[in-house]
């Protein structure tokens, strides 16, 4: 059947929504990395010392990094080496002083974020849903929502720089605890030079009463974006979190390190959801976002539970495995991912289970999408330690294939120290059934509908681990992703 | 209503359909038989509009317009309807997202307003009486997991729903037992009426005790070989199709 690839091409091809650029003045430092940069950030924000020891102890470590070897080749990622001294390290937008309410955010911003679908007005959505919104533009937070109201509970909400400020304690006590400065490449860069990004703290027994989110926006040329974020679950208390990204059409590429750190204590749960829509690059693969990300929870306490969530649809490429440390004893890890390369973008991740206490478990579903010429690689280690008696593991790994210049690899890594543990690994690949989509077609739905369909019904385990209402935004995305990639 | 003049058609550059002439009125039903292999799913994968179903000679026509330029679901929108022999199973999306989708997108075509969940809940739920489908297969995912019987019973549904003008039933009947095959046979006869055609592919006489035709046809080689009355099902299942290929 000659014409299905080209069929399947023209929806994959997408018309990216979000690629604008703000008008707005802000304040930047000249492109280059050195140890002036990191302090030069640190004085910005105005930070305590032994932040800036931090910064400067990860600079050094990321100088010897570049030195040696520079960044990671073992992903199956491939693009052009980075000059990490053509990197705008900080840009912020403009402002008078300090905020002391929403109603003072420059209204071009408030524009940008309503553009963007976010609402930074502290309203119900439509659903009925109340979500408390951290949103973060290119280096800096520009605006935390409901955080009264959450303080109410004794819940902390803010952006990471305010944190430093005001939580001291709790920053000092977490900060590089799951992630160490050192941990990799990326990490290490991103401890020296993070700008900005969110933190939360969930007291003892507190379930969390909204969704919290961030949302990142890249806006400025030629920066590079390197949040960090850290969230704190006490004894007993329960968060649903969700982060959102876009950024506006660029030819030359943006580069994205990021460092997600979780803390569970005994009993307590996040559940973690990320929707990434960074810009993906042109058909050709000029321009777009490299998504360079480290994101890890801990599962400290016993009973305590880390589900990550991802759907992945953006970025030029992508390098992430959100990991769970499955430290308590009965402890639960969860990593449900959708992943979708079209035309030139490449995807290489997973997660890591590190099951560490007895009797702890951990899920693993990914669902991999390829079209056009999109690689992607499903990697993923799951790794019982001698002292994980009972533990057990579950992984699914399924590729959907859209046309045949795409591909799909699944590297799955098992280290099993333990012989009281249960590990089982599925794979499969598959096309889309030509029989699935005249049915659809045979019904009366158009070929774009029939296939968004059938990769909806494919990510199905995955999306309905989201959020009621993210999970609508999630499968227009897929939607909106896939079009083109049919001719 | 339809209207196929010397037809001929390839898969894989391989003839299968070599000249067939048929003309449905509206408000007939008229039967396909033949032995397996003689061309009866690619006749109505052709009139439904598959890909890599190659029509190289002749023309269709449905309610005169050229049925063969259309795409496949343009066809469905128009009111062609195709029972499937093997209906597809696609897992991870639900029974009724999927059949409100259908009826929407045929709706809005027809230039009616599209039905919210509620409005289809109400229709679906009495049209699923009549093929005594349980409540739990619109919930499940598109034929997965489903029985023989279930996924012929939901291709029935669907008919049901969509009240196409043209319908074509792709052996409806194989793998059914009795009971099956006369909740299926009563849904199709709940359709009939004088604007509605329909064309019922069969391998068996058994079905047409049910559903009885104007016409029956007799295919063999892709070409029909044999025209009569509903009396030539009869005929044919006790001299057997090798009678029909002796003959000709
Ligand atoms: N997709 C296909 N690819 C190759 N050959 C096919 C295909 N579909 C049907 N055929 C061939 O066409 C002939 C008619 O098949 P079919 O229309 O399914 O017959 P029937 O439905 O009457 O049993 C058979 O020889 C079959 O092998
Ligand atoms: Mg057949």
């Amino acid at each position: 059947m000659a014409s299905d690839n080209a069929d399947l091409q023209r929806i994959a091809d997408q018309e990216y929504q979000y690629g604008f650029v703000t008008d707005i003045d802000s304040d930047q430092i000249p492109p280059g990395l050195n140890e002036e940069t990191v302090r030069h950030i640190s004085a910005k924000k105005n930070e305590p010392d032994w932040m800036l020891d931090f910064r400067l102890k990860a600079f050094r470590r990321f100088s010897e990094m570049l030195e040696e070897q520079a960044d990671p080749t073992w992903a199956m990622v491939d693009y052009p080496k980075i000059n990490y001294q053509d990197i705008i390290y900080y840009s912020a937008p403009k402002t008078e002083a300090v905020l002391e309410s929403l109603d003072e955010v420059d209204p071009e911003l408030l524009r940008t974020y309503d553009k963007l679908g976010i609402s930074l007005a502290e309203q119900k959505r439509l659903s009925g849903v109340k979500v408390a919104v951290d949103a973060v533009f290119d280096s800096v937070s520009v605006a935390t929502t409901f955080k009264s109201e959450l303080e109410s509970k004794g819940i902390i909400f803010c952006s990471f720089s305010e944190a430093v400020q005001e939580h001291p304690d709790l920053i000092k006590k977490y900060l590089g605890s799951v992630v160490p400065y050192s941990d990799n490449f990326f990490a290490c860069l991103n401890s020296a030079v993070f700008s900005d990004g969110s933190f939360a703290y969930i007291p003892k027994g507190v379930k969390c009463p909204m969704e919290l989110s961030t949302y990142f926006r890249i806006n400025s040329a030629g920066t590079g974006q390197f949040e960090r974020t850290l969230l704190v679950a006490d004894e007993g208390a329960s968060v649903s979190y969700l982060e959102g990204c876009t950024a506006p059409m660029r030819d030359e590429n943006q580069l994205h390190a990021a460092v997600v750190e979780l803390v569970a204590l005994d009993d307590a749960e996040i559940k973690y959801s990320t929707v990434q829509n960074w810009y993906p690059g042109d058909k050709n693969g000029v321009g777009g976002i490299y998504n360079f990300v480290t994101k890890r929870g801990a599962c400290r306490g016993r009973r305590s539970k880390i589900s990550w969530t991802q759907v992945e649809t953006g970025s030029a490429i992508t390098w992430k495995y959100p990991s769970c440390l499955l430290q308590g004893d009965e402890s639960i890890g969860e990593f449900y991912s959708v992943a979708m390369t079209n035309n030139r973008q490449q995807a290489d991740t997973g997660t890591k289970m590190i099951h560490i206490g007895k009797n702890t478990r951990s899920t693993i579903i990914s669902k991999g999408i390829s079209a056009g010429q999109g690689q992607q690689s499903y990697r993923g280690l799951v790794k019982v330690g001698r002292k994980a008696e009972g533990a057990r593991n579950y992984s699914q790994c399924d590729s959907l294939l859209l046309g045949d210049q795409c591909g799909a690899h699944t590297f799955p890594y098992l280290e099993i120290e333990n012989q009281a543990s249960t590990v089982e690994h599925e794979a499969t690949t598959s096309k889309i059934s030509e029989d699935q989509l005249f049915y659809c077609q045979q019904r009366g739905l158009s070929e774009e509908d029939s296939i968004s369909m059938i990769v909806n019904g494919f990510c199905k385990e995955v999306l309905r681990e989201l959020p009621m209402e993210f999970a609508v935004e999630a499968q227009n995305l897929l939607s909106v992703s896939l079009e083109g990639s049919v001719g | 209503m339809l209207e196929i003049k010397n037809l001929f058609a390839q898969v894989d550059d391989k003839e299968i359909l070599s000249g067939i002439d048929l003309n449905i009125g509206a408000g007939e039903v008229h039967a396909i038989m033949g032995p397996n292999g003689s061309g009866k799913s690619t006749l109505s994968n052709v009139l439904a509009g598959r890909a890599g179903y190659e029509v190289t000679g002749g023309s269709v026509t449905f309610e005169g317009k050229n049925l063969l330029d259309m795409d496949p679901e343009i066809r469905a929108r128009e009111g062609i309807f195709l029972a499937f022999q093997y209906p597809a199973e696609i897992p991870g999306v639900s029974n009724d997202y999927f059949l409100k989708a259908s009826l929407n997108a045929v709706r809005s075509h027809r230039g009616e307003s599209e039905l919210d969940a509620m409005d289809f809940l109400e229709i679906s739920r009495e049209k699923m009486k009549q093929v005594e489908m349980p409540d739990d297969l619109m919930s499940r995912a598109i034929n997965e997991g489903f029985s023989g019987g279930e996924k012929k019973r939901n291709e029935v549904l669907q008919m049901l729903l969509l009240e196409p003008k043209m319908c074509v039933l792709d052996e409806t009947d194989s793998g059914l037992d009795i009971d099956a095959l006369r909740v299926v046979a009563e849904g199709v006869n709940a359709l009939r009426n004088e604007s509605r055609s329909m064309l019922v592919i069969t391998h068996y006489q058994r079905l047409l005790e049910y559903i009885v035709p104007d016409k029956v046809h007799v295919l063999s080689g892709g070409r029909i070989v044999r025209t009569g009355g509903s009396e030539l099902a009869l005929e044919l299942e006790e001299k057997g199709y090798g009678w029909i290929e002796a003959s000709t």
